[in-house]
């Protein structure tokens, strides 16, 4: 704590609103280039819609590839953020302070890249608004029974309460970024979003507890939302999809990915803003040993996974695990036992989990490793189902490649949107965690 | 006496913006407003404001969502009843996962109603009232008095080492 005993409340505000000056051209370095490649992802996307969806690389019997792939990770990435934000808010984790922010922001855009999967892996994607339940002339509903449609539900309300959660904490902070900000327009743009706060003991009373109430909201989310996406799965019977592990085992993938991705988006905001004494060895400390946790049980998962196939005496079910691990895509398999399960073991010692350049590489492999993850589920299993007859082989095409690496764009565009307009570390919180500014006068105790 | 006149005093200090309204509440003044940059628990005990009343909205809120999830969920699958995979009609486990969703998403849209309304249901202080640095590192306690009181209210607000002291109508 001690690069932390040198702020000040004032250098405090300083610091964090200086992050919102002007762009500066090595922004602009990386947001053109970002928004080309989103360009290129639409560019692909709309072949994909004139053309058809034969373009996808979708073979009988593979017929979810990429896209729900793509779907199921950045919903997973969401997950850390409102685990940082929410859950580590109830335990009184000190060590989430600085961070919180930029977990949430990454929360609510891998909320908004997960959300266009739905649509692009359609093969008619204009008739995406069916997904909705709406009052029609037929009384024709939506089918509540299907896990297809408690995903709609469980990612919008996800979407929703964590845009909720988001913008409800920043109002202090916007305005003491209205209070600072001269230029007239930024002037009007912040007083609009800061809804007229003062900071009064009245406003804050009813904040506080409307804050806690949105975290006490958030934390069943984070358990539930990734549980029914994974039940898009082991709600069918397809051997590898079919178990009742699959909800604990999404979740705590889905922690996993998401501290290694804000592992890898705040080393470098870090470094840029020099925030070292708001994100400190500490954070780094805090976050790697959640990483050791989730790693270990998505580890233990992989082995119990296969100890279940060949407990339950099922041939299909040893046959898809022999065949993840040895057949075709044995490759993808192994890459994501490695970067899962033993690249994050040098993080039991604490040299390592301080060390910012290896925690970065490892944040990096982590993000691959679970991209792998959610890719050997979906695409092996239906690779080789029940009937031999029926197996066949998936390669994702360049259109879905496309797609995939513009959703990343789609990303970091929010993302790099987020750092220059709004406060990416929470000011009002940091100042909770300095020391209380007391005169050391003796109070009058005779009511 | 209409008690129209309001007195800010700026102080940079947590025990300090303490003792005042403690110093103040004993001179029988009681219309108070604390400005901090932050939440804090000791301001919120001498201010000893009635616990807020946004819990009710999140509570009602919840239960209406429940409702609202077990109606939608009911009510159309019995307006068009297909049975699909041969399950019930009406099948409440598959339904839970929808009637949880609904809990949460209308429990924390009141939530965000019952902050919004109870944190602007009282007026808010006028600009002259308010000070940019409260933002920042310093705590304001402001007083809202009768003409007749005003210099009895600055004699202790000085008393107290205040740092400005701001006059306005309020």
């Amino acid at each position: 704590m001690s690069e932390q005993s040198t702020l000040t409340y004032a250098r405090v505000n300083e610091d964090v609103i200086k992050m919102l000056d002007k762009p500066t051209v090595k922004w602009l370095a990386l947001f053109i280039p970002t928004l080309g490649f989103v360009g290129f992802g639409l560019f692909c996307f709309l072949h994909q819609v004139y053309t058809g969806l034969g373009v996808a690389g979708y073979r009988h019997p593979v017929f979810w590839g990429v896209y729900i792939t793509d779907f199921v990770f950045w919903v997973g990435i969401a997950h850390s953020g409102t685990l940082i934000s929410a859950i580590l808010f109830l335990f009184r984790a000190n060590f989430r302070m600085s961070i919180y922010r930029i977990a949430e922001a990454m929360t609510v855009f891998a909320v908004l890249t997960a959300g266009l999967f739905p649509i692009i892996h359609l093969g008619r994607p204009w008739n995406f608004y069916w997904l909705f339940p709406y009052p029609n002339q037929r009384e024709l509903w939506v089918n509540f029974k299907s896990p297809l449609l408690w995903d709609v539900f469980a990612v919008s309300t996800y979407l929703t309460v964590s845009s909720l959660f988001f913008f409800v904490g920043m109002i202090p902070d916007i305005a003491a970024i209205r209070d600072r900000v001269k230029e007239v327009p930024r002037k009007i743009a912040y007083s609009v979003l800061s809804l007229g706060w003062k900071g009064s003991n009245w406003e804050w009373l009813h904040y506080t507890r409307a804050y806690l109430f949105f975290a006490a909201f958030a934390t069943p989310l984070v358990l539930s939302v990734h549980s029914v996406v994974s039940w898009d799965f082991a709600m069918s019977n397809l051997p590898g999809w079919h178990t009742t592990i699959f909800a604990p085992y999404f979740v705590a993938g889905a922690i996993f990915s998401g501290l290694g991705m804000v592992i890898t988006l705040t080393v470098p905001i870090r470094k840029i803003f020099h925030l070292e004494s708001y994100i400190t060895l500490d954070n780094y400390d805090g976050m790697a040993k959640l990483i050791i946790l989730t790693s270990s049980i998505v580890g233990y998962a992989y082995g119990v996974e296969f100890f279940l196939a060949w407990y339950s005496g099922s041939p299909y079910e040893w046959g898809q695990f022999y065949y993840r691990a040895t057949g075709q895509y044995a490759i993808f398999y192994w890459i994501m036992v490695v970067c899962n399960v033993i690249i994050p073991i040098p993080l039991w010692f604490k040299a390592v989990r301080r060390n910012i350049k290896v925690l970065f590489i490892i944040s990096i492999f982590i993000n691959i490793g679970m991209w792998f993850e959610r890719f050997n589920i979906i695409v092996i299993s239906l690779s080789e189902g029940f009937d031999p007859a029926a197996w066949g082989i998936y390669m994702p095409s360049w259109v879905e490649i496309g797609i995939t690496v513009g959703s990343f764009a789609w990303f970091f565009m929010f993302f790099l949107i987020f750092i220059k307009t709004l406060p990416a570390v929470s000011i009002a919180e940091m100042k909770e965690i300095l020391p209380m500014p007391n005169k050391g006068i003796k109070g009058d105790h005779s009511g | 006496m209409k008690d129209n006149q309001g007195v800010l005093g700026i102080f940079s200090y947590v025990d300090v913006t303490v003792e005042t309204v403690k110093k103040l509440k004993r001179a029988g003044f009681f219309k108070l407003r604390v400005f901090s940059p932050f939440p804090n628990h000791e301001i919120e005990d001498v201010m000893d404001e009635p616990e807020s009343i946004v819990r009710f909205f999140t509570l009602f809120g919840a239960m209406l969502g429940a409702a609202c999830g077990v109606g939608f969920t009911v009510l159309t699958s019995s307006a068009w009843p297909i049975s699909v995979s041969a399950k019930p009609i009406v099948s409440l486990p598959p339904y839970i996962v929808i009637i949880f969703e609904l809990t949460i998403l209308i429990g924390a849209l009141s939530t965000l109603l019952g902050l919004l309304i109870n944190s602007r249901l009282r007026r808010n202080a006028p600009k002259s009232m308010y000070d940019p640095r409260f933002s920042e590192d310093k705590f304001g306690v402001m007083v809202t008095c009768d003409k007749e009181s005003v210099g009895e209210v600055e004699n202790i607000l000085s008393s107290q080492g205040a740092e400005e002291i701001k006059f306005d109508e309020v």
